[in-house]
């Protein structure tokens, strides 16, 4: 179910820009394709654009200038109500004052439907959830996890092509966070719907989405499948944002043929791959994942550059261990090595030498 | 040390009165009160050096009743209508003022035979004559002027909006006059169910222009703001408005209805002695016409009508402005208290039904 | 350790015991009662209050209202002999004794006012009666019959001495009787007072209409205003809210005044149409002194008392809760009916509620804007509070009025539910 359907535009955004005060842009020139059936995250720090984006999509904001089109109709001017749009809130906005069941027959109400029609709805949409046994219960009498599963089966329940999901799990504990991840992917799957998913957790954006756009400042930083985005961050902003990752500021001394040589500020040369620096010179920060950095010299290509790393410190984590290393001035620099049989457990003092392979470490632009 | 403590009590009560001996006289504000602590308080104290605290209150015998039911008397002086005062009395909520206490006139007559009859009563010293009167906008009538109470009910003549005070008393014995009752026969008329019903048949024949007053500045205003073109007022107020606002309001003393304001002194008066001494002080024949310097109402000692002078102005001779001036007595009604005690719940309860309805 | 647990865990038939075996409820409450007596402290000083300045005062107006001893306390031996003989019994010698000496007795207390006034309630003219034959009441020598005959012949009418039948006892349900438009003839019998009269059953019918016109007024004035403070930022809003709350801290009488002073035939509003031309200065809309400024004067004066608990009911309403309804397919009129006005019913309850028994209550704004026809029962009550200081009759409105209130109270507690009710 990976995204091979993202070409022929059921939601297209074309240079939609959107303003709130006349003065700034709170969404700079977005361009958004997302295919039918495809789990779109946005994913971003707070005031990044993306809630505004998911907003105008559901239709409570107004584009200040742009077109957005959901499956080739431009939709700048309908309603949120006559969009068929589901959407699933923050804090779920189930109605207080009605059962759980009577939540989950609104919307086929103002459809117009049968009764038994909705009660047949009503009944799958609350199975579909595992909530069967609930429909007299009011909203709160749930714990979070019910009533989120409510919130869910209620934006499903009139059979929407596209389900907005606003932060859905924000306000669960991390267990029960975790499990609804895969169960909205689950249902993502089998319903075969198509999900705009906002949220600024990025282990969830990971876990769940076939593609994942990564705001800030109001543009998309990269569009990209959850594997691309973490091994091949296209700037730093991304790079830092997604996972975690060491950067080394330096110069570039040699670059060629997509590798390069970085100067650390320290003078130590390191190798790294070119992103988006093109020449000798050029101020560049170097992103390394701490998973890729290796001590062990039989584990590196013959070439390597090696440098020069002292141990802060050392955490036993159980499936990882987690060391501190001080690397070119810096104390912040961070390796992780799975716990493997025979794995050394390095000593704080200890000195050792480090490297990675070239494509490991990516020349960027200075933040 | 139960005595000791007594001693000491007492001691202290003592020392406390003598530092600072004051009494508290409630009267009924604005323009009326101002005029009393010029004439009555200022002297007094200037004279005795008890103190004087003017309190005031929308009309004070119901302030005085609740207190004396209540057995929490505050004031011990205070100023009420001649109907307020005989019912207080009679339900023994007064004390009673011994008239040979009262000093007597100038050339030696005594006081009970030189106040106003009616005037003196067993708890009661009257102060002042005031009047309800008929006043006009004289703007509103460029031709031909309103010259008796039947002009005021005569709205095809003399058109324009009437007010009048929204109570029983006056409003009625008016209607009468205004239906040509000569005065001195209007309360034998108003004793019959007939002649209730006349005076009822004689205001709803303008009932649609009538506004209805509840505070003696309203009528005032009502004029000034031109909501109407006539109305019945104190003169006092039509007075103070037409001299030292100089609106053109003019009275109009046919058929006017005039009383007496007297002093009482509460059962369970704090300072009953010097509330005596302050009531002789302030009904003597001078302080009586002095309180006419500020206020167009009447005394009620014949003695001090001929020293009564120049309005605060300096200019205006006060007596053609008294309710009791002769020019001004040809068709005058002195209200009845005796009939208002015996029919004031009935005739108050009908003329609120016919008003609601 | 390991035994304490096992004594927990192990099923105890009977009462659960603390560890030194005492019961486990006992040693609770006992636990418990010193926090309560010391709760109980901190609130005894409002009790206290409450009690003094509430309920006794009320206690005591609902006693007058059907307790007037006027009569009965300073005219004891004609009470007596009222008790001692049957209704409709011709008054003998020995009743005219009893009268003279009463008379006499009172006259000399100087509580013969308080006796005339109140025979007079029941039988307009009589007041005078009383203080006049009380005053020669000292000569009568028997026989008192021809006596007090003598001293005035209206003391041989028959209605006069029932009347005085019904209030020598204390106890009557004459006021209550006259505050519904009934009185009792001279047999005792309900009877309805006379048409020219009757006025208080049509003024509390006047009254509860006004009130529940004045009250829908707010809503549909205040319901919007609220919705708007309620979703501004929350910095505009409080100077919104300002604006207001600022009757609130205007007196009454500058309110009020200020109303006369645009509704008025030459007031502003007038002034504004025939310069405008819309209407002629002949054709000059009366808009005050009558029931239109009664209700504009009160509407505006207990707006505020809509717009604050229906603000408090919508301030914590998230947008989300619309905006989910219209994501799933409800146009905005949809929405607002189905999901956010069900959300503001406690609000709109609890502002009802204020506004109509404020309403119900008012005097002073209708006395002063409302002419003959804005008078509503709560300017009676005032009347006889006073003016006519018949404060039985006063209490005996009042306590209709309050029945009403408390009745309206029930029923909403039925209707709504008295716990859906958010006063802010």
């Amino acid at each position: 179910m990976v995204a091979s359907t993202q070409d022929d535009g059921f939601v297209v955004f074309e240079h939609v820009q959107k303003s709130y005060d006349g003065e700034t842009l709170v969404v700079k020139d977005l361009n958004l394709t997302i295919g039918q059936g495809e789990f779109l995250t946005m994913l971003g720090p707070s005031g990044s654009g993306k809630t505004t984006c998911l907003m105008m999509l559901a239709g409570f904001e107004t584009a200040t200038h742009g077109d957005i089109r959901l499956d080739g109709r431009p939709i700048n001017t309908v309603p949120p109500h006559k969009r068929g749009i589901g959407m699933v809130f923050q804090n779920y906005a189930l109605f207080p004052h009605m059962t759980v069941g009577e939540n989950l027959s609104f919307p086929l109400e103002v459809r117009g439907m049968s009764r038994s029609d909705r009660e047949r709805k009503i009944k799958r949409a609350l199975d579909m959830v595992q909530m069967g046994a609930f429909a007299n219960r009011r909203p709160a009498q749930l714990s979070g996890g019910q009533q989120q599963r409510i919130a869910l089966a209620r934006a499903l329940v009139f059979d929407p092509q596209l389900v907005l999901m606003d932060e859905p799990l924000g306000a669960l504990d991390k267990q029960l966070r975790e499990h609804m991840q895969f169960e909205i992917k689950h249902l993502h799957e089998s319903l075969g719907i198509t999900v705009v998913y906002v949220t600024h957790d990025q282990g969830e954006a990971l876990t769940m989405s076939d593609r994942i756009a990564v705001f800030n400042d109001g543009r998309i930083q990269q569009l990209a499948p959850p594997d691309e985005l973490y091994e091949r961050p296209r700037n730093s902003f991304v790079a830092s944002f997604i996972g975690e990752n060491n950067r080394l500021p330096g110069v570039i001394e040699e670059i060629a043929e997509g590798r390069a040589l970085v100067r650390l500020d320290t003078g130590e040369l390191i190798d790294a791959t070119p992103v988006n620096v093109s020449h000798k010179g050029q101020k560049t920060l170097v992103s390394i994942r701490p998973e890729r950095v290796e001590y062990k010299p039989e584990m590196l290509p013959p070439n390597a550059h090696l440098i020069e790393a002292e141990v802060m410190e050392f955490i036993y984590m159980g499936d990882i261990f987690r060391t501190r290393l001080r690397v070119a001035g810096s104390e912040e620099f961070v390796i992780k090595s799975r716990n493997t049989l025979g794995q050394r457990m390095l000593q704080p003092g200890e000195r050792i030498r480090i490297g990675w392979a070239p494509q490991d470490a990516r020349a960027l632009d200075p933040l | 040390m139960k005595k000791a403590l007594i001693l000491s009590t007492a001691l202290t009560a003592v020392a406390f009165s003598a530092a600072a001996e004051q009494i508290t006289v409630m009267s009924w504000g604005g323009a009326y009160t101002t005029s009393q602590v010029e004439a009555f308080h200022k002297p007094f104290t200037a004279e005795t050096g008890i103190g004087v605290v003017s309190v005031d209150a929308d009309n004070p015998a119901t302030p005085l009743k609740a207190m004396v039911e209540a057995n929490n008397v505050s004031v011990d002086v205070v100023d009420v209508n001649t109907s307020d005062a005989v019912r207080l009395c009679d339900e023994g909520q007064l004390e009673e003022i011994d008239p040979a206490m009262l000093p007597p006139a100038p050339d030696g007559t005594p006081a009970t035979e030189d106040f106003l009859p009616g005037a003196l009563s067993e708890c009661a010293v009257g102060n002042i004559v005031y009047s309800m009167i008929v006043a006009y906008d004289e703007s509103k009538f460029p031709d031909e002027k309103p010259q008796t109470i039947a002009d005021f009910f005569d709205t095809s003549k003399f058109p324009g909006k009437r007010a009048m005070w929204k109570s029983a008393k006056t409003t009625l014995e008016m209607a009468l006059m205004g239906d040509g009752v000569p005065a001195a026969e209007v309360y034998d008329v108003l004793d019959t169910q007939e002649g209730v019903e006349r005076a009822f048949a004689k205001l709803a024949s303008i009932k649609g222009d009538l506004i209805w007053w509840e505070a003696g500045a309203q009528p005032v205003q009502l004029l000034a703001d031109g909501e109407v073109a006539m109305t019945t007022a104190y003169n006092g107020r039509i007075f103070a408005a037409a001299v030292s606002e100089n609106k053109p309001f003019v009275p109009i003393w046919d058929g006017q209805v005039y009383e007496y304001d007297l002093f009482v002194i509460p059962k369970g008066a704090p300072n009953l002695e010097a509330a005596k001494k302050f009531v002789a002080f302030a009904t003597g024949t001078q302080p009586l016409a002095d309180q006419a310097k500020w206020i167009s109402y009447g005394p009620a000692r014949k003695s001090s009508a001929p020293l009564v002078g120049l309005y605060q102005d300096g200019q205006t001779e006060m007596a053609p402005h008294m309710p009791t001036a002769e020019a001004n007595l040809t068709n005058a009604l002195p209200s009845s208290y005796e009939f208002w005690v015996d029919h004031d719940t009935e005739l108050e309860e009908r003329f609120n039904a016919w008003l609601a309805n | 350790m390991a035994d304490a647990t096992t004594d927990l865990a192990a099923p105890t038939p009977g009462r659960l015991t603390t560890a030194d075996g005492r019961p486990l409820k006992a040693a609770l409450g006992r636990a418990q009662s010193r926090a309560r007596r010391r709760a109980f402290l901190l609130v005894l000083p409002l009790l206290l209050f409450i009690v003094i300045t509430f309920i006794v005062p009320i206690g005591q107006m609902l006693h007058r209202s059907i307790h007037n001893d006027g009569f009965s306390r300073n005219m004891p031996q004609l009470s007596q002999w009222f008790a001692d003989t049957e209704p409709g019994t011709e008054p003998d010698e020995v009743a005219y004794a009893a009268l003279a000496a009463d008379l006499k007795g009172a006259a000399e207390a100087k509580t013969i006012g308080i006796v005339g006034t109140r025979v007079n309630y029941e039988m307009p003219g009589t007041r005078s009666l009383f203080t006049s034959t009380g005053r020669k009441a000292r000569g009568f020598e028997p026989p008192y019959r021809e006596a007090v005959l003598e001293a005035d012949p209206k003391w041989g009418n028959p209605s006069l001495w029932g009347t005085m039948r019904q209030v020598s006892r204390a106890y009557s349900p004459n006021f209550f009787l006259a505050s519904v438009d009934l009185a009792r003839d001279n047999e005792g019998n309900i009877v309805r007072a006379p048409q020219e009269r009757r006025v208080y059953v049509m003024l509390f019918q006047r009254t509860f209409l006004i009130a529940g016109l004045i009250t829908v007024l707010c809503l549909l004035l205040g319901f919007p205003i609220a919705h708007l403070l309620a979703t501004l930022p929350l910095r505009t809003s409080n100077l919104l809210m300002i604006l207001v709350l600022l009757p609130f801290w205007t007196s009454l009488l500058v309110r009020t005044t200020s109303w006369i002073v645009l509704l008025q035939g030459q007031g502003v509003v007038n002034n504004s149409l025939v310069a405008t031309g819309l209407i002629s200065d002949a054709n000059r809309i009366q808009m005050i002194y009558n029931q239109t400024g009664t209700i504009i004067a009160m509407t505006h004066i207990l707006l505020p008392f809509m717009i604050l608990p229906l603000y408090s009911v919508m301030r914590p309403i998230p947008p989300s809760y619309v905006r989910a309804a219209r994501s799933l397919g409800a146009s905005s009129w949809t929405a607002f009916r189905r999901i956010y006005l069900p959300q503001t019913l406690p609000g709109i309850g609890a502002g009802a509620l204020l506004v109509f028994i404020l309403g119900v209550g008012y005097y002073i704004t209708p006395a002063l804007v409302g002419g003959a026809s804005g008078q509503l029962i709560s300017n009676l009550i005032a009347f006889h509070m006073q003016d006519s200081l018949n404060w039985s009759l006063a209490a005996a409105l009042a306590a209709v009025l309050l029945a009403a209130v408390l009745i309206l109270y029930w029923l909403y507690d039925r209707l709504v539910g008295i716990d859906n009710l958010k006063l802010g």
